[in-house]
């Protein structure tokens, strides 16, 4: 045909189906992970805290007489043995207990209830709108932010203004995440009255000036830490010989920087950036509970705090659904960018 | 008098013991000198340096724990006080004991809440009280107040700066008839440098000493950075967070880095089952978001340091036993990090010539891994060592806020800030105890990570260096 084609190292079906058995076996290895997972929570709550210990905690230290623990226990499926049930017959050894009835559900997204008797997974899915609407935003304009930030100072690297911006990275770095948050409320919110100090408003377009605050504080306050290690990523790419080349070639400062070197710092940036996309669902704690927005971080700040049991349990375990997702995202992402990385 | 060694003391002093004798180690050996000379010529790296061991001195003061003997009332027996000071305590005794009633500005005469008095001739006013310990030695706080303070401050820097020339000339002195001065270095360019050094150092050292003198001057008669709620002096407040704040720096890294260390390089070296058992622990470990991990083992700690409230003698032994578990389990979940990194630095390394020269020659596995691998990835441990503890000092402020942090009753920045967050709804405003975390926690950060960077310059194998 003559004109350059170009292709991908495997013919497209190969790559398909490649891709296909890739991730049937990632998935089949993340099962084991999450039992491990399952196991590690179940063993922190129940084995240093026993069942009995959680009803008398439910009912009151005071006052509690051993038959309303054991129907508070069978009341809440926790009158079985924990791990091994060496009463029943066959699996039902270990399918008859604490620990497979409170997990086996679990694996197919059916968290429960939480010990104020609302469904968990009805909770979650109403508060994953709002944790989504503010960790979305921050995460991209954060990154694009970010980005042109590090691009700028690669841009005038070894001047004063790449020192001074470093200088500021450093700075930026080694403040508290608690005072972007206290600081940001004081300043916009109470001094300049710029944005509603915190609240969610309707959920509809009257919500917008309340999650202005949060988005620009979560971006701020990463600035620091994102955009030096950008600069980090961007300067190794800078000195390689690709990059010698298309100076010599005649191209500009800039076409070389964004032509060239971003394309090729996106390996190095992929990594860090694609494992976090499926947390944003978990919302962020601090903030969310700061400016009072109904999402999945203040749900599980309450929770820990009132001692739910049940919900935290819920969180780790989607925690780590989510992440196990993001490291088979970021090496499906990989094979995109960079043609010579294949699946095995 | 009886001395009370609390856990994470002994773990202070066990670290402090390691450090010494490592830099003892080190000194004999010059090929393990040359990065930390490098170190040494960093103007940046030296100045954090000296802010860091201020920092550390106040630390290690305040972990010699005592309990002082109550006035005796049972026939022979000495019966202790229930309350455990520290030799920093001893040290700084006014600032500890001059408590207020509640609020005051820093460097105020007057509380900062109204209060109603009776003056001598038996009227009620509504006014602002004198404070009973700052500035109660003026007679007129209105009008001699401003003077006042301005001339303290100023003999306490003239104290100050005379303090540190001293310790100039006598360390002057020292050096020259130890060593030649270290201002003639070998070539040129490495003579400018170290002389840029010391000259940064030496500023640095008097600005601090005029500092500290200034407010050191002060703080005998007023509360420098005012007095929180309880009428609590906030440069005690600020200064007693520091040891918490190094404890859950170093003591963390100390728990798990044997852990890391082992199961990083087994797994890299061994490879086969053994790499297969480790990289599912730590994929297990590391797939728990880990502010959730901590919540949830927290909370399990406080149920069981509940329940058996008669493990501890005082309520500082409950509070340090605490701090020690957060220690550990912020360990337990942050060294998955340096255990994949030291992995793949041990898979490279063991394809390394020398190390299959080493098993031709049938050296033992054991004998490869700790004179051949573990000294060639030092470097790795050290460098992450350091730049997790800034990390860590900033974790523990969250932590303590969400919850699941120190004791409520230990001093720390996050007990600090998470006390003073309401106050800056109040009218009119208190922002000082606030302000003053931050900015300590601020300071101590900034100087690690500062160091952390040259140390990282100086030992990263990856920069190219012409004198290397």
């Amino acid at each position: 045909m003559g004109l350059p084609v170009r292709r991908s190292p495997l013919p497209l079906s190969r790559f398909k189906s490649a891709m296909i058995a890739y991730l049937i076996r990632r998935i089949l290895y993340a099962i084991p992970i999450l039992i491990g997972v399952n196991l590690l929570t179940f063993a922190l709550f129940f084995v240093v805290n026993t069942p009995d210990d959680m009803a008398r905690i439910q009912l009151g230290i005071k006052r509690v007489t051993p038959e309303a623990i054991v129907k508070w226990k069978a009341q809440h499926g926790y009158d079985k043995p924990l791990l091994f049930n060496a009463r029943a017959e066959g699996a039902g050894k270990f399918s008859d207990t604490i620990f497979f009835d409170k997990s086996a559900s679990m694996f197919v997204f059916d968290f429960g209830y939480s010990d104020d008797g609302r469904s968990i997974s009805r909770e979650i899915v109403t508060r994953m709108g709002p944790s989504l609407a503010i960790a979305l935003p921050s995460f991209l304009v954060g990154l694009v932010v970010y980005v042109s930030f590090a691009l700028l100072m690669t841009l005038f690297r070894a001047t004063a203004l790449d020192i001074a911006g470093v200088a500021l990275c450093v700075v930026l770095m080694s403040v508290s995440g608690l005072f972007y948050i206290i600081g940001g409320q004081f300043f916009v919110s109470k001094l300049w009255h710029w944005a509603p100090i915190s609240g969610y408003g309707d959920g509809g377009l009257n919500t917008l000036k309340f999650v202005f605050l949060p988005i620009v504080i979560g971006v701020a306050g990463g600035i620091g830490s994102s955009s030096r290690w950008y600069r980090t990523i961007f300067l190794e790419e800078i000195g390689k010989d690709y990059v010698r080349t298309a100076r010599a070639k005649g191209l500009s400062e800039m076409r070389v920087l964004f032509r060239h070197v971003l394309k090729n710092a996106m390996i190095p940036i992929l990594t860090g950036v694609v494992v976090v996309i499926p947390l944003l669902f978990m919302g962020s704690l601090l903030t969310e509970s700061f400016f009072g927005i109904p999402g999945l971080g203040s749900y599980t700040i309450d929770a820990i705090n009132s001692q739910d049991f049940s919900i935290v349990r819920a969180m780790v375990f989607l925690g780590s659904v989510l992440y196990i997702v993001g490291l088979i995202l970021t090496d499906v992402s990989y094979t995109m960018v960079d043609p010579r990385v294949r699946l095995q | 008098m009886k001395i009370v060694v609390l856990w994470t003391d002994a773990m202070i002093f066990a670290l402090l013991a390691v450090g010494f004798v490592s830099a003892w180690y080190i000194r004999q050996r010059p090929h393990l000198m040359l990065p930390w000379q490098r170190v040494a010529k960093s103007s940046v790296g030296m100045v954090s340096l000296l802010v860091l061991s201020l920092f550390l001195c106040v630390g290690v003061l305040d972990s010699l724990h005592y309990r002082a003997a109550l006035p005796a009332q049972n026939k022979g027996q000495t019966v202790y006080s229930p309350e455990v000071l520290s030799a920093f305590d001893h040290l700084v005794d006014g600032l500890r004991s001059r408590t207020e009633k509640t609020y005051s500005a820093p460097l105020a005469a007057y509380l900062y809440a109204k209060e109603s008095m009776e003056t001598p001739d038996g009227k009620v006013v509504r006014d602002y009280p004198r404070l009973k310990y700052g500035g109660a030695h003026l007679n007129d706080p209105e009008r001699e107040l401003e003077g006042d303070v301005v001339q303290r401050a100023v003999l306490g820097a003239l104290g100050g700066l005379l303090g540190s020339l001293l310790l100039f000339i006598a360390a002057n002195k020292a050096l020259r008839r130890t060593a030649p001065s270290p201002l003639q270095g070998e070539g040129r360019g490495e003579g400018r440098s170290s002389a840029n050094t010391s000259r940064a150092l030496l500023i640095a050292t008097l600005i601090l000493a005029i500092l500290i003198g200034a407010i050191a001057n002060l703080a005998s008669v007023y509360h420098v950075l005012g007095t929180d709620k309880v009428g609590q002096d906030v440069l005690y407040l600020s200064l007693k967070s520091i040891r918490t704040g190094l404890v859950i720096g170093t003591v963390t890294t100390l728990v798990m880095l044997p852990f890391a260390l082992l199961l990083g390089v087994a797994a890299g070296y061994f490879r086969g089952w053994v790499d297969d058992v480790i990289q599912y622990i730590y994929t297990v470990l590391s797939s728990i978001p880990s502010v959730l991990l901590i919540a949830a083992a927290v909370l399990m700690m406080q149920v069981v340091i509940e329940m058996h409230a008669d493990w501890f003698e005082t309520a500082a032994a409950r509070a340090d036993v605490r701090l020690l578990c957060l220690c550990l389990i912020l360990g337990v979940t942050s060294w998955t990090g340096l255990c994949r990194l030291l992995r793949g630095e041990t898979l490279k390394l063991r394809e390394m010539e020398y190390i299959q020269a080493a098993q031709a020659f049938g050296v033992s596995s054991m004998r490869i891994l700790t004179r051949h691998i573990l000294p060639n990835v030092m470097h790795i441990v050290l460098i992450s060592v350091v730049m997790d503890f800034s990390a860590l000092v900033l974790a523990e402020a969250v932590l303590s806020y969400v919850g699941v942090g120190v004791d409520p009753t230990t001093i720390s920045f996050g007990t600090m800030i998470n006390a003073a967050r309401l106050e800056m709804g109040r009218d009119p405003m208190v922002w000082w105890a606030l302000a003053s975390a931050f900015s300590f926690m601020l300071v101590l950060v900034l100087a690690a990570n500062l160091f952390a960077d040259a140390v990282r310059d100086a030992f990263d194998p990856r920069l190219n260096r012409a004198e290397a």
